[in-house]
């Protein structure tokens, strides 16, 4: 049974005291607890921002790769070893600005993983200017008459890009956020999580108690979240109110279902034996 | 008679099954016991334009098209109009009178033959689709050319389901029959079945002899995104992933691609992409990613002309610099050009196999000429596919350290294990990062693990000493060098043939390995060269600037051509006599 301790690096963790990351961080590594997972059969994909760090503070595999790519990276991670379970952490400029293009086409492909946004509305290791998901008049760095465009609204997206399992967090709550991320990777398709995630350095207007006093749960609510409907309303809601918890789910064939010919194989032992060709050059004679 | 030494150009517009005829007939010569070589030059449009298929077929071994042509098959007028200056003296042209209205004046020739054949009207008696005239017109090429229509029947009902197959064959028999009654022996080229030497060979092009080889080599991931001239890799692959238990799939980006082959190759799984110029700028911060994970995906740049789009459906040689210096940092990789099919799947075997053992990227460079382009060769010897990985950890880590998937070794190189391996923890990073795959900002440490990448270099330049880096084609003797890369290579060896006739004129330096720049194997063939000559498909000689790069010396005279098109070998001798 995999402990806390063994979850545990030799790196110091350079976060900010007060950081939302450290929820995200406990809540993974209760939920891998949780699930029973061993340590040898999880890799944790990041890009690049403050949450890209995961990397270095959870004892599992791990691929630190660059701003905005977590997603194609951790699909050619699956497509190599559907064995493995595949846990991608982003960040919202990383997956929402940079990546945004990956996004809807995951919900799509619906490989059997997890995507976990670190969502705090700002770029922190760039020492603050405003991304997507900055609210309108969000004054930044790089925004100092305050941002011009409304923001994206992540959830309403994975919804209507066919997202299988579609659920925002708020790391400001913890278990509730560990149970989310239970759920997700148990669950058999692209799961995605948003995850509310305060900025204590610079993102002075999302703040803990900016966040606490707005969101309640979809479950405390009888939100039915079968009703895609009845999700993407609830997606739509944002202001004195902000929903979180489990949107949307449904069970429909991943990516790996349709592909029977690779079924069970393990792919990279066959990557060491040589194919014979012979069939297909007949073609060309 | 000129007897097995022809050059037939089909031509037409875009839709009209240009390419498909011109590799049917091919394909018939192929069965005939003829060496053959096949180009396409195709415009970037779906229906209308001019497209053209120019096959060359020999008793000889043919390495490219010639200069001029001896049977045009003219679907419209535009081919006649284009292409009759190419036309040898007593060629000829099938076309279809009622079709197409020709004045002399247009014409402006009268040393070549016009062969009308009712194309359009036999197509229509026959009820088939008007596609169809080109099958017409390669009957009647067949009876001019005295050349067995049988070969073609087999060929046609290889190529199409039954019923398909069998409307082609009448539709070749009645274009067969109306140019033996009505132009026999009129025609002064002829084709003959001809003996072999009994080895089994193919009709291949650049592209598929890749494709193959990644196959033969255990790729299990190809991603890619289309794009011209690239994408029939794409086309094939994804016609037999599932013989061969392969993963092949179009993502929605190259930079999509590029990272989910890194993402393959860290799990443990050869992966390839392939893109042209346009996607590899998109893939080259992923193959920065690569040479810093220390991860061995192969990339595949097929170029087409720039700067920007460019001439997206022809070819060019401009992006050798970029393949060699794409994404920012330093880190070692390897950049293979292969010159013909041949080298293209033997080489890509290579690939995989350098890649993985000294874990950095390969890139195979080729160009729309070799990718799209044709030509006979012995089947590839699949006694020959040798799988070498270098040191892989399977199953369990016995080791009794922490497992560190960047562990500084003497040479550099790190053994290998996959996630899932029990007993490590497989953790790499594309920031710096200390051996167990930790970010890390210390100084000290950064220079020790930029100096173990660089150190698998030496390795793996030692090893190189056992590889075809660079080949000497001709006479070792001959006073003039020329050199060149990739694609020009079929030119440049009939150029050199033709320029060697009386005397030994020309031998001809064909660098293979770009990165690492075989710098001392060139030296000691330059240093028996008089006077070096340089032929590229581009603008600014990259190769002479990599030459004085790495030898510190000039070459004499540079031949360029880059207006999108391959060279032909009776000009390209001229231009080499003109500047010796």
């Amino acid at each position: 049974m995999v402990t806390l301790d063994d979850l545990k690096t030799p790196k110091t963790n350079t976060w900010c005291p007060g950081c939302g990351n450290f929820g995200i961080l406990m809540a993974f590594k209760k939920a891998l607890i949780e699930l029973g997972l061993q340590r040898e059969d999880v890799v944790l994909v990041s890009g690049i921002g403050c949450h890209g760090k995961m990397v270095n503070y959870v004892n599992i595999n791990g691929f630190h790769g660059i701003h905005g790519r977590v997603i194609p990276a951790a699909q050619g991670i699956k497509l190599a070893n559907p064995d493995l379970t595949v846990v991608g952490f982003a960040g919202d400029a990383d997956q929402y600005n940079e990546g945004w293009g990956h996004f809807a086409h995951a919900m799509r492909t619906n490989m059997d993983m997890t995507l976990i946004v670190h969502d705090n509305m700002v770029l922190g290791l760039t020492t603050g200017q405003a991304t997507s998901t900055s609210q309108q008049g969000f004054k930044s760095k790089s925004t100092p008459y305050g941002v011009i465009p409304p923001m994206l609204n992540p959830v309403a997206h994975a919804l209507i890009s066919n997202g299988s399992f579609v659920a925002r967090g708020f790391s400001g709550d913890m278990f509730h956020l560990k149970s989310l991320m239970v759920e997700a990777i148990r669950h058999r398709g692209f799961a995605v999580i948003d995850v509310f995630q305060p900025c204590v350095s610079f993102n002075y207007l999302n703040t803990y108690d900016w966040f606490t006093q707005r969101v309640y749960k979809l479950e405390e609510q009888g939100h039915d979240p079968t009703d895609k409907q009845q999700a993407l309303q609830k997606a739509l809601e944002w202001g004195d109110r902000i929903p979180i918890g489990i949107f949307y789910k449904e069970e429909r064939p991943t990516y790996h279902d349709s592909l029977p010919h690779v079924k069970g194989l393990d792919l990279p032992k066959l990557s060491s034996k040589p194919v014979d060709v012979t069939a297909s050059m007949k073609e060309m004679m | 008679m000129i007897t097995n030494k022809l050059s037939l150009l089909v031509g037409g517009e875009a839709g009209a099954g240009i390419s498909r005829s011109g590799q049917l007939f091919a394909k018939a010569c192929l069965r005939g016991g003829l060496n053959v070589f096949g180009t396409i030059d195709y415009q970037s449009l779906i229906r209308g334009g001019h497209n053209f298929y120019t096959v060359r077929a020999e008793t000889q071994q043919v390495y490219c098209q010639d200069d001029t042509v001896d049977l045009i098959i003219a679907l419209n007028k535009e081919t006649i109009l284009l292409h009759k200056d190419e036309l040898a003296k007593g060629g000829a042209i099938i076309y279809d009178a009622d079709q197409i209205k020709i004045t002399k004046q247009e014409l402006s020739r009268d040393d070549i033959n016009l062969i009308h054949v009712p194309l359009r009207k036999i197509a229509k008696d026959l009820a088939g689709p008007q596609i169809m005239e080109n099958t017409v017109a390669l009957g009647a090429a067949i009876a001019l050319l005295d050349y067995d229509p049988q070969i073609m029947n087999q060929v046609l009902k290889d190529a199409f389901k039954p019923k398909i197959a069998q409307q082609n064959i009448d539709a070749t028999k009645q274009g067969y029959d109306y140019a033996k009654q009505n132009y026999k022996d009129m025609f002064g080229y002829k084709l003959q079945k001809t003996k072999t030497d009994g080895k089994q060979r193919i009709f291949v092009a650049g592209n598929e002899a890749v494709a193959l080889a990644a196959i033969s080599a255990g790729c299990k991931l190809y991603a890619a995104y289309p794009m011209t001239p690239s994408t029939s890799i794409l086309h094939f692959l994804a016609s037999v992933d599932r013989e061969y238990n392969m993963v092949v799939l179009q993502t929605e980006t190259e930079i999509a691609a590029m990272n989910m082959v890194a993402g393959a190759s860290y799990a443990g799984v050869r992966s390839m992409t392939a893109t042209s110029g346009g996607g590899f700028c998109l893939m080259s911060e992923g193959i920065g990613m690569v040479g810093m994970t220390e991860t061995s995906p192969v990339v595949v740049l097929v170029q087409r002309p720039g700067p920007s789009t460019g001439l997206p459906t022809y070819t060019a040689q401009g992006d050798l610099r970029f393949a060699i210096h794409a994404s920012q940092g330093e880190f070692p990789r390897l950049v293979i050009a292969p010159g013909d099919v041949e080298e293209a799947y033997y080489l890509t075997l290579d690939a995989f196999n350098l890649a993985e053992k000294y874990q950095i990227p390969a890139i195979i460079i080729s160009d729309k000429y070799l990718g799209e382009s044709n030509q006979t060769t012995q089947i590839y010897d699949q006694t020959k596919t040798k799988i070498d990985r270098g040191q892989i950890i399977t199953d369990t880590y016995a080791g009794t350290e922490e497992y560190m998937r960047h562990k500084i070794t003497e040479n550099g190189i790190s053994p290998r294990a996959f996630p899932g391996t029990k007993n490590a923890l497989v953790r790499t990073n594309a920031d710096e990062h200390n051996e167990l795959g930790y970010t890390t900002e210390d100084p000290i440490l950064s220079t020790k693990m930029a100096d173990k990448r660089f150190k698998k270099l030496e390795a793996l330049t030692k090893e190189l000493q056992n590889h075809a880096t660079v080949k000497l084609h001709g006479p070792k003797t001959a006073k003039t060098t020329i050199i060149g890369w990739g694609s020009t290579k079929g030119p440049i060896l009939e150029a050199m043939k033709i320029l060697n006739k009386n005397e030994d004129k020309v031998n001809y330096l064909q660098v293979i390995y770009l990165t690492p720049f075989p710098t001392d194997r060139i030296k000691t063939i330059l240093q028996s060269a008089k006077e070096t000559v340089v032929v590229e498909n581009n603008q600014t000689s990259q190769l002479s600037s990599l030459i004085r790069e790495h030898l510190l010396v000039d070459v004499d005279h540079r031949i360029l051509q880059y207006d999108g098109r391959p060279f032909n070998p009776q000009s390209l001798a001229q231009r080499i006599l003109e500047v010796l």
